[in-house]
C-alpha cells in the first residue's frame, strides 16, 4: 500500500555533483518522478496534452512557460491534488520511485505526504509557528513531545527560518510573520512530513526580491536531500536555481504541452526548439 | 494510517447521517400535515366562517393574516428600503451608523412576546384602539423594519462596484446613481428577501396575541368598505385574529370537538403557505434577475 | 492658456453648490429612515423598564419578594410572586435545546460546506429555508399532537407521566433553532479561505483531519456566535414552548416534569390579569428580564467578534 522507499541517501549525488556545472548529472541521476502520456482535462476542456517527462532525483527542475499553459495543472498531478478539483480529470501514468501513484491500492493521502506542495501564496495555518510545523507529523501519528520538538526545530532550521523565530516560535502566530518568512514556514511545514519530493508553484511570486533570494538559497540547500520541482515565471530564477528546465507552451486548441526539457544551461543558451529560443530570448531581451 | 482512514470514513458517514436525518424530519413534517389535513381542506374550509358545532372554516382568519401581512409590508418596506440605502450607500463607519447597527441587532433580539407586551401598552391601551389589525401590524413592524433595512442593505452591497463607478464616471450625482443604477440592480435581491420575510410575518403569532387579539371573528361583510368602521374587515381598526393565533387559541382553550381536525388543517395551510412563499421568492427572484441583467 | 479658454466657454468648474446640493436631502431622508430604529429601541426599553419596575415602585414589593423561587399568585393566604422558577425554566429549556441542536446543526453545516456533493447541497439548503419558515404555532401543534403523546405513552416508564415537560419544550426548541445555527455556521465555514484546506490536504491529511484540525478551529468563534444566537432565539420563543411545556410555575427539577418559562407565563397570564395589579405588574417584570437577557446576548455576540444578530 505504501510507495517503495526512496533510494538510499548514501549515494545521493550531493558530493559528486560539481557545483559549477549542475547539468552534468542530468542523465546519470535516478529518475524520481516519471510522467507518461499525461493529459489533464477540466470538464470538456483539455488543459494539458500528452506530456512525457522524467524528473531526476536530488535535483531542481524548473517549469517555465506562458501563463495558462498548464504548469500548475501538471504540478498538481504529482501529488494528486487534482483529485479534489471538481470536474478535473487526469489521464496517463505518473511513477514515483517506479510506482504508479494513481494505482488501485495507492492512497492519495500517502502520495501527498511523500510529495509536498508549496503554494504560490504563503498559506500558514492560523496557529503558532510551532503548531504549523507540527501539524503534519501530529496528523500522521507523532504525539511524543520530544520527537515533535526535534522535528519542528530541525525543519525550521532546514527552511532557514530558525534563527529568525527561535525565541518565540511556540507563542507567535504563523500569520504574524512577513510574507517571505511565511513562505519559509510553509516550506518547513512541508518538510516536516518527510517528503521525497517538494513541489513549489511560483513560491516567490508574492515575495519581494530579498525574500526571493532567501528562498532561492534555501532551495540550493534542500537539493541535497530532496527532489525539487519549481514553477516560475522568472526566467533568471529558473536559470539561477535549477539543474534542469522544462519549457511548456500552448497549442492552437489552448491546451498546454511540453516543448522541450533539458539541462538548464542548454535550454537557456542553446535550445533545440525554435519556440523555446523565442520564449527564452524574448524574456531576456 | 489505518486509524485516520477509519476516522475519516466514520466521520463522513456521521455527517451524511445527520443531513439525512434533518431532511427526513422536514419531509416527515410536511407529509404529516398533508395527510392529516387531506379530508378537511376544501374551498368551504378555506373560505368559510369558524363554527363551534362543525369543522367550519378559516376564511376570516386567513383574511386577517393576509391583511396584517400586507399592512406590515406597507409600513416597513418603503421605510426599510430608504434605511437600507442609507446604510449601504451613505453610512460607512462612524458613531451614528454604529448606533444604528447596534439598535438593529437589539431590536431583532427582542422576543416577540415582549414586543407584544409593548404593543399592548402602546397600540391597545394608550391609543384606546383596543385590539386592531393596525396595532398588530405596528407591533410586527417593530422587528420587521430592521430586517427590511438590513435586507436592502445587503442587496445593495451585492451590486458590483463597477456599476457604480461606471455611472459616477459619467458625472451623475450619487443619488442619481443609486436611483437609476444601483437600486434597479438590487431589486431582485430585495424582492426575494421581502417575500421570504413575508412568509415569517404570515406565521407570526406571539406579537399579535395582545395587539390584534384572539377573539373568534364574526361573519365578515367583505363589501363593507367603510375604513373607519371597526366592523368592516377592510378597516385597519377591526379586531383581527390571524390563522396562527387561532391555532394557538383553539389549543389553549382545548375544548371543542373539532380542535384536532381544524388545527391540523390550519397548520397544514400555514406550512403550505411557507412552501409557496419560498418557491415564490425563488421563482420571482430568478425571473427578475433575468430581466434586470437582460435589459442592460 | 488654451485650457482656460475652454473652461470659460463651458462654465467654471467651481460653480458654487446649489441649496439642494448643500442639503443633500436624499442623505437626510434615508438617514431618518435608518435612524428610526434607534428611537424604537429607546422607546421599547423605556416602556418595558417603566412597567417592569412598577411591582417595586408602585406596589412596594421588595427585590427578594420577586426574585425568589415561590410562584403562588392566586393564593389568598400565601400569595407569592417569585419569578425564579421562570428564569430557571427559560435557561433550562434554552441550554438543553442548544445541547441537542448544536451537534446536528454544526454537523449539517459542515456537511453542506465540506462534504455534500452538489445535488445533496441543493436539497439541504432549501430545506433549511423552509425549516426556518415553519411558524411557531405549527411547532407547538406538532409538539402537542406528536411529541407529547409519544413521550407520555412510550416513555411513561422513565417518568414522562404527562408528556408535557422540560424535555418536550427543549426538543421543539432544538428543531426551531436548528436552521439558525446551521445557516450561520455554514456562512462561517464557507468564509474560511480555501488555501487553508489545500494546505492541510497537501500535507497528506484526510478530509476529516482537515475539518477537525483546521476548519473547526478557524471557525470556532463564529460557530460560538451561531450557538449563542440560537440560544437567544430559544430563550425568546413563546408559543411553541408554552404549548408543550406544561406551564407549572415550579423550579425545574426533572427533564420529564412540567415546568414553565418567562415567555410561557407572559403568554398565558397577560390576558387573565388586570393592569395595575401585582400579578400583572410582575409579568412586565418578566418581560423586562427577557429584554435584558436578549440585550445581554447581543452584547455577548458582539464580544465574540461578529455582528450578525440579524437572521
Ligand atoms: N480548476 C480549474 N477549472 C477549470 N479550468 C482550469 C482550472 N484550473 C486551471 N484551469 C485552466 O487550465 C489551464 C491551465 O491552467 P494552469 O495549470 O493554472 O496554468 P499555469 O499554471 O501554467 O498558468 C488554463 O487555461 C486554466 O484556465
Ligand atoms: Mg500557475
Amino acid at each position: 500500500m505504501s510507495i517503495a522507499d526512496p533510494p538510499a541517501r548514501a549515494d545521493a549525488p550531493e558530493v559528486t555533483r560539481p557545483t559549477v556545472a549542475p547539468s552534468s548529472l542530468s542523465t546519470s541521476a535516478p529518475i524520481k518522478l516519471q510522467a507518461r502520456g499525461l493529459n489533464v482535462y477540466y470538464g470538456a476542456k483539455r488543459a494539458v496534452r500528452d506530456v512525457d517527462l522524467d524528473i531526476p532525483a536530488n535535483a531542481i527542475m524548473s517549469f517555465i512557460g506562458p501563463s495558462g499553459c498548464g504548469k500548475t495543472s501538471i504540478l498538481r498531478c504529482f501529488d494528486r491534488m487534482n483529485d479534489l478539483v471538481p470536474g478535473a480529470r487526469v489521464e496517463g501514468t505518473i511513477m514515483l520511485n517506479g510506482e504508479d501513484i494513481n494505482g488501485r491500492d495507492i492512497l492519495p493521502v500517502e502520495v501527498r505526504r511523500r510529495v509536498g506542495l508549496v503554494f504560490q501564496r504563503p498559506n500558514p495555518f492560523p496557529m503558532t509557528i510551532y503548531d504549523n510545523v507540527a501539524y503534519g507529523p501530529r496528523r500522521h501519528g507523532t504525539s511524543n513531545r520530544a520527537a515533535l520538538d526535534e522535528i519542528v526545530e530541525s525543519c525550521l532550521g532546514r527552511a532557514a527560518l530558525w534563527d529568525e523565530v527561535k525565541d518565540d516560535y511556540r507563542k507567535k502566530s504563523g500569520l504574524s510573520l512577513s510574507g517571505g518568512q511565511q513562505q519559509r514556514l510553509c516550506i518547513a511545514r512541508t518538510l516536516a512530513t518527510e517528503p521525497d519530493v517538494v513541489l513549489m508553484d511560483e513560491p516567490c511570486s508574492a515575495l519581494d526580491p530579498i525574500a526571493t533570494l532567501k528562498i532561492e538559497e534555501l532551495m540550493a540547500d534542500l537539493r541535497a536531500r530532496y527532489t525539487i520541482v519549481i514553477v516560475t515565471h522568472n526566467m533568471q530564477q529558473a536559470a539561477r536555481v535549477s539543474d534542469r528546465t522544462a519549457f511548456f507552451t500552448m497549442g492552437e486548441d489552448r491546451s498546454g504541452y511540453l516543448v522541450e526539457v533539458g539541462d538548464t544551461s542548454e535550454i537557456f543558451t542553446n535550445p533545440r526548439e525554435r519556440l523555446t529560443e523565442d520564449y527564452v530570448s524574448g524574456r531576456f531581451g | 494510517m489505518k486509524r485516520t482512514l477509519y476516522a475519516d470514513t466514520i466521520a463522513t458517514g456521521a455527517l451524511w447521517a445527520i443531513a439525512i436525518l434533518v431532511v427526513t424530519i422536514l419531509g416527515a413534517i410536511i407529509l404529516h400535515f398533508l395527510f392529516a389535513s387531506v379530508g378537511t381542506i376544501s374551498l368551504g374550509f378555506l373560505f368559510g366562517d369558524p363554527s363551534d358545532t362543525s369543522v367550519g372554516g378559516i376564511g376570516p382568519l386567513l383574511w386577517n393574516s393576509i391583511y396584517i401581512l400586507v399592512l406590515t409590508l406597507l409600513l416597513t418596506v418603503p421605510l426599510g428600503i430608504l434605511g437600507g440605502i442609507y446604510m449601504a450607500e451613505y453610512a460607512g463607519q462612524g458613531p451614528i451608523p454604529n448606533m444604528i447597527r447596534l439598535s438593529q441587532e437589539l431590536i431583532s433580539s427582542v422576543p416577540s412576546i415582549v414586543v407584544g407586551l409593548f404593543g399592548l401598552a402602546l397600540f391597545v391601551n394608550a391609543t384606546h384602539w383596543s385590539f386592531t389589525a393596525l396595532g398588530g401590524a405596528l407591533a410586527l413592524s417593530i422587528f420587521n423594519l430592521p430586517l427590511m433595512t438590513r435586507l436592502t442593505e445587503q442587496a445593495l452591497r451585492a451590486v458590483p462596484r463597477d456599476e457604480r463607478d461606471g455611472s459616477l464616471a459619467l458625472g451623475t450625482t450619487k443619488w442619481q446613481t443609486i436611483r437609476h443604477v444601483v437600486l434597479p440592480l438590487a431589486v431582485p435581491g430585495i424582492v426575494t428577501g421581502v417575500i421570504l420575510t413575508a412568509g415569517r410575518i404570515f406565521g407570526e403569532a406571539a406579537a399579535l396575541l395582545f395587539t390584534s387579539g384572539v377573539a373568534t371573528p364574526p361573519h365578515y361583510d367583505y363589501l363593507d368598505f367603510s375604513l373607519g368602521d371597526p366592523r368592516s374587515p377592510w378597516s385597519p381598526f377591526h379586531a383581527a385574529t390571524t390563522l396562527s393565533v387561532y391555532i394557538w387559541k383553539l389549543n389553549s382553550e382545548g375544548l371543542g370537538t373539532f380542535v384536532r381536525q381544524i388545527s391540523d388543517a390550519a397548520a397544514a395551510v400555514l406550512v403550505i403557505m411557507v412552501l409557496l412563499f419560498n418557491l415564490g421568492a425563488r421563482w420571482l427572484g430568478r425571473v427578475l434577475q433575468r430581466r434586470v441583467t437582460g435589459a442592460r | 492658456m488654451a485650457n482656460s479658454v475652454a473652461s470659460i466657454e463651458r462654465g467654471k468648474l467651481d460653480r458654487g453648490l446649489t441649496f439642494r446640493e448643500r442639503i443633500d436631502p436624499a442623505r437626510r431622508i434615508t438617514l431618518l429612515a435608518a435612524g428610526a430604529v434607534i428611537a424604537l429601541v429607546l422607546m421599547l426599553l423605556v416602556f418595558i423598564a417603566f412597567n417592569g419596575v412598577q411591582i417595586f415602585t408602585a406596589s412596594g414589593f421588595s427585590f427578594d419578594a420577586i426574585f425568589n423561587a415561590t410562584w403562588n399568585p392566586d393564593s389568598t393566604t400565601a400569595q407569592s410572586f417569585g419569578i425564579l422558577p421562570f428564569i430557571a425554566g427559560t435557561v433550562g429549556v434554552m441550554v438543553v435545546a442548544a445541547i441537542i441542536a448544536t451537534p446536528l446543526s454544526v454537523g449539517l453545516a459542515i456537511f453542506m460546506a465540506e462534504v455534500a456533493p452538489d445535488w445533496a447541497r441543493s436539497v439541504a439548503q432549501p430545506a433549511m429555508e423552509v425549516f426556518v419558515g415553519i411558524p411557531s404555532v405549527v411547532w407547538g401543534w406538532l409538539g402537542i399532537t406528536v411529541l407529547v403523546p409519544f413521550l407520555r405513552d412510550d416513555l411513561h416508564g422513565i417518568g414522562f407521566t404527562l408528556g408535557f415537560s422540560w424535555f418536550a419544550g427543549s426538543i421543539v426548541l432544538s428543531l426551531m433553532i436548528l436552521p439558525t445555527i446551521t445557516s450561520i455556521t455554514f456562512d462561517v465555514i464557507t468564509s474560511i479561505p480555501a488555501e487553508l484546506r489545500s494546505a492541510s490536504v497537501a500535507l497528506g491529511t484526510t478530509r476529516w483531519q482537515t475539518i477537525r484540525h483546521v476548519v473547526i478551529p478557524a471557525g470556532a468563534a463564529g460557530i460560538m456566535t451561531a450557538i449563542v444566537l440560537g440560544m437567544m432565539r430559544a430563550a425568546g420563543e413563546a408559543l411553541a414552548v408554552q404549548m408543550v411545556i406544561g406551564n407549572r410555575g415550579v423550579m425545574p427539577t426533572s427533564l420529564a416534569d412540567p415546568m414553565s418559562t418567562l415567555t410561557s407565563e407572559i403568554t398565558l397570564d397577560v390576558g387573565n390579569t388586570v393592569a395595575g395589579e401585582p400579578w400583572n405588574q410582575v409579568l412586565w417584570t418578566m418581560g423586562l428580564v427577557l429584554l435584558l437577557m436578549s440585550f445581554g446576548f447581543v452584547l455577548l455576540v458582539r464580544r465574540l467578534g461578529r455582528r450578525r444578530a440579524l437572521g
